[in-house]
């Protein structure tokens, strides 16, 4: 069987992020970008299935510019088998994704593909489910739990009400959540290989998916500063504060 | 940490370089040109290749050019002609212009954030051939048989606060080279191991430091004169303090604001943070910066001590450049094109002789010397304060070093007076309201991060002086001096004890060199630790 995961290149979890000054982004300039966090656990638990030996080969994608070849190295490293990357502008909406994701699904014929819950940049938490829904295959999302046996796979989800386990059939789309496993450091050596595994670049074209985005953000604008607080002496004080503010 | 049974994975390369900063990239870059064939890695602690860069920077450029003709085709994201210069003298309510001395006269420089010079160079390294390992620290020396350098030790990954493997455990492997360049900036762990093995430093003077302490800011509109270089003395320091503030405009709005401060102040509860952050209040300052945002911040130290300090710089299968060595020059507070230059000699050195026996007299030779030797009396003469130093400043550079002397160097530590013996100045400090508010908010501007759950980096040796002999002689400077307030002395019922806040450390190395008892060792924690500095 072989497993598919999607990788994503964004800006660094650690990263003060900024909103640019005329609002049409976010500032990336000399900001360390990385491996979507809830990708890399998508990786550790296909890498922990092939090493279990459920699964022969572990294929990272990504859809994006050559930079995020980077993220897919890394991919490589951790101990992916080879990687695909998708070339197109970075800034797809995830229906386009999801449809480019189910080109390489009918090409490669994977029998389980894992993908984050959602990315970190647009927290936006749609393409996986919407790439089961083109597949027409069953979803599992927010795993904090993935079992294989034969043809289904048990998945343990983080919902509101605690925790609940299904049974889904294979093939199928299992986003992953936090608490699934923490995933590996990447060895010295294994980076030396990564660079000498097989990374195939294909265009948008090739795959005959046309970027799609319906959505037209208007602005980004950061979250309104905080007053700076006053100490009071006591609750008179404050009384007459609050008073003084017309909020009582 | 428990000591492995098994034995530790090896790679094996030709060069191994310590440190991708301007010296050791450089260093990288040159040996590949001069010699394709050579396997040349470079290891690097931060996540990031620039992530633990903090320098001004005004530049001199022609080791660049030396380095990579061309590159003015292609330069680095941050690149900004030096259009004029400013020194002043401030005193608590006024500022004085002064002449520019010749050692800082710009003309010809350009403004850069060096993280991102050395984010910059990387590719062009790897370009090459290099193979560049960030995020990896090298916490050890592979020692052959004989005692000889024979390469790094990659730390361990995945160990807890006790010193047991967690789940993700790794262990670092070995690096074996017949030649390591260590190229860790100041006061770089391996370095100062390696200077006191092979007893580098017992022809040369203590080693000198500073702190410098910086901020990157979007000034409001209109404010920011790119290329423009301002320098102060004088206040907030006192005049038995050296050091002083610069200000670099650059472009989008963008200004680097920092303050340097020599770690041989006497006064034991000095804040050299405080004191930046005093600076940027004084009144000709301030309203730059005024409904301006902070974008980063952060801080590392500075090594001051020239020629007299230079330790020997080759040692059997090791080379010391740039600033892990000590060749900054002071007077002109630029360090990069030394490192650069001194990244190129040797290279061009190990190419040609395929070791590094001999490097030491050859760079004692150089212009990078040269250029040492002829300022080698300004910073010690600042040791009996502001105006006699300014005063042996001047002779010294209207004499270009000629004079038959050399001032000496004294080891920072000592200089910390014992609170019984220092008598508190008043240094007219004003009430603050500009970002950041104090120093946990400042470490958050340096993106910082540490696995809380990994051995502390900051060993104490002997953890018992901290709160009886310390306490009483100095009040902790630990817990002043430390940019990023990892040290803090906490109440437990009637006990006080020290708590490492070790995840804050900036790893500016400030503790290793000022602890009055000498019993901070900093070693390095896990690889990809540390701040994530952005555009310093």
């Amino acid at each position: 069987m072989k497993i598919m995961v999607g990788i994503k290149r964004v800006v660094d979890y650690n990263v003060r992020i900024r909103v640019k000054s005329d609002g049409s982004g976010i500032d990336t300039d000399g900001v360390k970008m990385s491996i979507n966090p809830f990708d890399e656990i998508a990786l550790e638990q296909a890498l922990r299935i092939r090493e279990a030996g459920q699964a022969e080969e572990v294929i990272v994608i990504t859809v994006g510019g050559s930079e995020c070849q980077q993220q897919l190295r890394t991919g490589l490293a951790m101990g992916a088998d080879r990687a695909i990357q998708v070339d197109a502008d970075n800034s797809l909406q995830p229906l386009t994704v999801a449809r480019t994701f189910l080109k390489l699904v009918e090409k490669e014929q994977p029998g389980l593909v894992i993908l984050g819950k959602q990315a970190i940049d647009g927290d936006n938490s749609q393409t996986g489910q919407m790439l089961a829904a083109l597949w027409g295959r069953p979803q599992a999302t927010f795993a904090s739990g993935l079992e294989l046996s034969g043809d289904t796979a048990t998945v343990i989800r983080e919902v509101d009400a605690g925790l609940e386990t299904i049974e889904i059939d294979l093939p199928a789309v299992v986003t992953v959540d936090l608490r699934l496993n923490e995933p590996r450091f990447v060895k010295l050596p294994d980076i030396m290989k990564a660079k000498r595994k097989p990374l195939e670049v294909i265009s948008l074209d090739d795959l005959g998916v046309t970027a799609q985005n319906d959505l037209q953000v208007s602005h980004y604008a950061p979250p309104a500063v905080r007053e700076k607080g006053i100490m009071v002496e006591d609750t008179a004080q404050l009384v007459a504060e609050l008073k003084n503010r017309g909020l009582v | 940490m428990s000591e492995t049974t098994t034995e530790r994975e090896v790679m094996d390369y030709d060069v191994i370089i310590v440190g991708a900063g301007p010296a050791g990239l450089a260093c990288s870059i040159h040996l590949k040109q001069l010699k394709p064939d050579l396997m040349v890695a470079v290891i690097e602690k931060s996540a990031e290749i620039g992530a633990h860069i903090l320098s001004g920077a005004v530049i001199e450029p022609e080791p660049l050019d030396e380095l990579l003709p061309g590159w003015r085709d292609n330069p680095p994201p941050i690149c900004i002609p030096v259009e004029s210069d400013e020194i002043s003298l401030l005193t608590p309510t006024s500022r004085f212009r002064l002449p520019t001395p010749p050692q800082q006269k710009n003309h010809g420089n350009l403004v850069v954030s060096l993280g991102a010079l050395c984010a910059w160079l990387a590719p062009q390294a790897e370009a090459l051939g290099v193979d560049i390992f960030p995020g990896y620290a090298a916490s050890g020396i592979y020692f052959a048989d004989e005692g000889s350098v024979a390469g790094v030790i990659i730390g361990d990954m995945g160990v807890d606060k006790q010193g047991t493997p967690k789940d993700t455990y790794m262990q670092g492997i070995e690096i074996h080279a017949p030649l390591t360049v260590l190229a860790e900036g100041c006061r770089g762990h391996l370095s100062k191991q390696l200077i006191s093995k092979f007893k580098l430093d017992a022809n040369s003077d203590p080693q000198a430091y500073g702190i410098g302490i910086k901020e990157l800011w979007r000034v409001e509109a209109g404010k920011c004169k790119p290329g423009l270089v301002q320098h102060s003395i004088g206040w907030p320091l006192d005049k038995n303090t050296y050091g002083g503030s610069f200000i670099y405009h650059m472009d989008k709005d963008r200004v680097a604001v920092g303050f340097v401060c020599a770690l041989d102040y006497a006064d034991p509860d000095f804040s050299p943070f405080e004191a930046f952050q005093q600076f940027k209040h004084h009144p000709s300052v301030k309203p730059l910066f005024e409904g301006g945002e902070i974008l980063s911040s952060g801080a590392r130290t500075i090594i001051e001590g020239g020629a007299q300090s230079l330790p020997t710089t080759e040692m059997p299968g090791a080379l010391l450049i740039g600033d892990a060595a000590g060749l900054l020059n002071l007077p002109k507070i630029k360090g990069t094109h030394q490192a650069i230059r001194s990244g190129m000699l040797a290279a061009s050195h190990i190419a040609e002789t395929g070791n590094g026996a001999g490097f030491d007299k050859l760079l004692r030779a150089s212009p990078i010397m040269q250029e040492l030797h002829k300022v080698r009396n300004i910073r010690p003469g600042f040791n009996k304060g502001l105006w006699r130093g300014l005063i042996t400043a001047g002779i010294e550079t209207i004499t270009a070093g000629k004079l038959p002397r050399t001032l000496h160097n004294h080891a920072d530590y000592s200089a910390t007076k014992k609170l019984n013996d220092f008598s508190g100045v008043d240094r007219h400090w004003v009430e603050r309201d500009l970002a950041p508010r104090d120093r946990l908010a400042s470490v958050y501007f340096a993106g910082t991060e540490h696995d809380e759950d990994q051995p502390v980096h900051l060993q104490i040796l002997e953890p018992d002086v901290c709160t009886t002999r310390c306490s009483k002689e100095y009040n902790n400077p630990c817990t002043k001096f430390c940019p990023a307030s990892v040290y803090e002395m906490v109440e437990d019922g009637s006990a006080r004890h020290l708590q490492i806040n070790a995840a804050n450390c900036v790893h500016c190395k400030t503790c290793d060199i000022k602890d009055p008892y000498q019993i901070i060792n900093w070693v390095t924690p896990e690889g990809g630790s540390g701040p994530n500095y952005q555009n310093l």
